[in-house]
């Protein structure tokens, strides 16, 4: 149990000599009880890690973020889990209309840790409050959540998942959507909470993103490739989102290779 | 004048026969709009109707062989969960049409069964519900009721919450959806066997629906809407008993009519502040309840 007393900042996952492995995964295969639909899945993560999660629509991202957080039992292979996982969802499938106020929803991660009759104590409140106050939210933390920006929503499901106190923090597609400036607010957060020794599995479209982060996992339907930028080459890119990639000369970004999809898919 | 109204405002309250209605109004009223507000944000408004309509065969039987109404109401509630469940596994049927299918025939089939020339003239009363005619053991259901609801509403507030915003990431912060929604459904089944008898198998649905959607209209958070619907209830409730008295009109439909007027003019007069606050144009009204019986 926490000290009820220490409530200045939301609890990160114990200190350690040299990061902890969090996960360590070994030919998994993930699916919804028929063929598995993401097969051959192998890595580690350690506190402090960033890893880009690559892939198209449909490519796996969403299955294997399930199969972390229990959803899903894993069709085979090994799945050894030493931490917590709490998710964050993208804010545009996230309702408008509930008449909630983003401590509200921060609050909703306290309610995992609570038996069915109790009630989120003075305690868990100041929690949620301290949360949003580390996602740069504390002057909104009673404003409608409806009301608030994409980015300033992304922010608040971060803020449920720290008050989740889960070392393990998956993010599915957190910067769709988000212009420039809530963009840039979210990646300085995300480096904050690994830096505090959370273990973050980012889904992006993103490859430049990916490639700042340092780790990348490319999936589609199987794992492509797994570890340092380098391992993002032309042909990993052309495998893992099954096009082609066509170079552009833009004036700002210089050369630049891009993905052209042949065709979209909606699953 | 001012005895007059003061004269309009007490004479109900002379007899017990309308103190008692007066007391069951208020009850079903607390009842009836704290579980209204989850059931709008689960998207139950249809299926509360739908049970409602559904159980009038299990009233009529009771009435017929004399059994206790709210024994005959859970047997026909039962029935109809049943046929929904196997209706909605024909391939090609959609959910809503089984249910409506399953609603229609069983609703038919009660006042096919009501209308038989050897029943007690007993189907208006089910239909429309028989306020004035509550006994003290309808009085301690409603109270009993208000709480269990109240109770399982407070107890649960955090789940419910967690589900009706997020239902997809519920599993995930440790809320099974399934549990949430059996508690929410077996509160809704309680409410319509113990609303059935004051206020009738028609006009049930609007003490859960109306002060709800007109409560969302008015207030921003969760536990000020909850509160919000209730009084509404309760007033409307007890404004349309006043109607019923001094216009003579049925009680049950009289209540009806008020609830929804009270929506209709919470509608009208946000509706009419909504041009100061068109920058939250994008969040989405409410849909006033109209559905066809």
């Amino acid at each position: 149990m926490r000290d009820p007393g220490d409530l200045s900042t939301p609890p990160g996952p114990p200190e350690r000599p040299g990061p902890a492995e969090l996960l360590l995964i070994e030919d998994l295969d993930c699916g919804y009880g028929g063929r598995p639909v993401l097969t051959g899945v192998g890595m580690s993560l350690r506190a402090g890690d960033r890893v880009a999660v690559l892939g198209p629509n449909g490519g796996g991202k969403t299955t294997l973020f399930r199969t972390l957080l229990g959803e899903l039992d894993p069709v085979a292979g090994r799945l050894d889990l030493r931490a917590r996982c709490a998710v964050v969802p993208q804010t545009e499938r996230s309702r408008l209309d509930f008449p909630v106020s983003a401590t509200d929803v921060a609050l909703m991660g306290a309610v995992s840790r609570l038996a069915w009759w109790r009630r989120p104590s003075r305690s868990d409140r100041t929690l949620a409050r301290a949360a949003l106050a580390q996602v740069g939210l504390a002057a909104h933390a009673d404003t409608t959540f409806g009301d608030l920006s994409g980015g300033q929503r992304q922010r608040v499901l971060v803020a449920r998942a720290l008050v989740q106190d889960a070392p393990i923090v998956l993010l599915d597609e957190p910067f769709t959507g988000l212009d420039a400036v809530s963009a840039e607010q979210l990646e300085q957060l995300l480096e904050a909470l690994a830096d505090e020794g959370r273990a973050l599995l980012i889904a992006t479209h993103d490859v430049d993103q990916a490639r700042r982060w340092g780790t990348v996992l490319c999936l589609n339907g199987r794992q492509i490739a797994m570890g340092g930028t380098d391992v993002l080459t032309r042909e990993v890119l052309e495998a893992t989102y099954g096009g082609e990639i066509v170079d552009i000369d833009c004036a700002v970004h210089g050369h630049h290779p891009a993905v052209l999809p042949p065709h979209h898919h909606e699953h | 004048m001012t005895l007059a109204v003061l004269h309009w405002l007490t004479d109900p309250w002379s007899e017990a026969l309308t103190r008692r209605a007066l007391a069951e109004v208020v009850l079903l009223g607390i009842a009836g709009g704290a579980l209204g507000c989850w059931l709008i944000f689960f998207n139950l408004a249809y299926s509360a109707e739908s049970l409602a309509h559904a159980l009038l065969p299990g009233l009529v039987v009771a009435a017929l062989l004399g059994l206790p109404l709210l024994l005959g109401g859970a047997a026909g509630l039962a029935v109809a969960a049943v046929a929904v469940a196997l209706a909605g596994r024909i391939p090609g049927l959609d959910r809503d049409t089984a249910t409506a299918v399953v609603v229609t025939t069983l609703f038919g089939l009660g006042a096919l069964l009501a209308l038989e020339p050897d029943v007690p003239a007993r189907l208006q009363a089910l239909l429309f519900g028989d306020v004035l005619g509550v006994s003290d053991t309808d009085l301690a259901l409603a109270l009993g009721l208000v709480v269990v609801v109240a109770g399982a509403l407070w107890v649960g507030h955090g789940r419910l919450l967690v589900v009706g915003f997020d239902r997809l990431n519920a599993p995930a912060l440790g809320v099974g959806t399934l549990a949430v929604d059996v508690a929410l459904l077996g509160l809704l089944a309680a409410a319509l066997l113990v609303a059935v008898q004051g206020l009738g198998n028609l006009l049930v649905v609007a003490v859960l629906i109306a002060p709800a959607a007109a409560a969302r209209l008015i207030t921003r958070r969760m536990v000020p809407m909850i509160v919000a619907s209730a009084a509404i209830a309760t007033v409307a409730g007890v404004g349309g008993m006043y109607v019923s008295f001094h216009a003579r009109t049925a009680a049950g439909a009289s209540i009806a009519g008020a609830l929804v007027v009270v929506y209709l003019l919470v509608a009208g007069v946000t509706g009419a502040a909504e041009p100061a606050r068109r920058r939250r144009a994008d969040r989405p009204r409410p849909v006033p309840y109209a559905r066809p019986g």
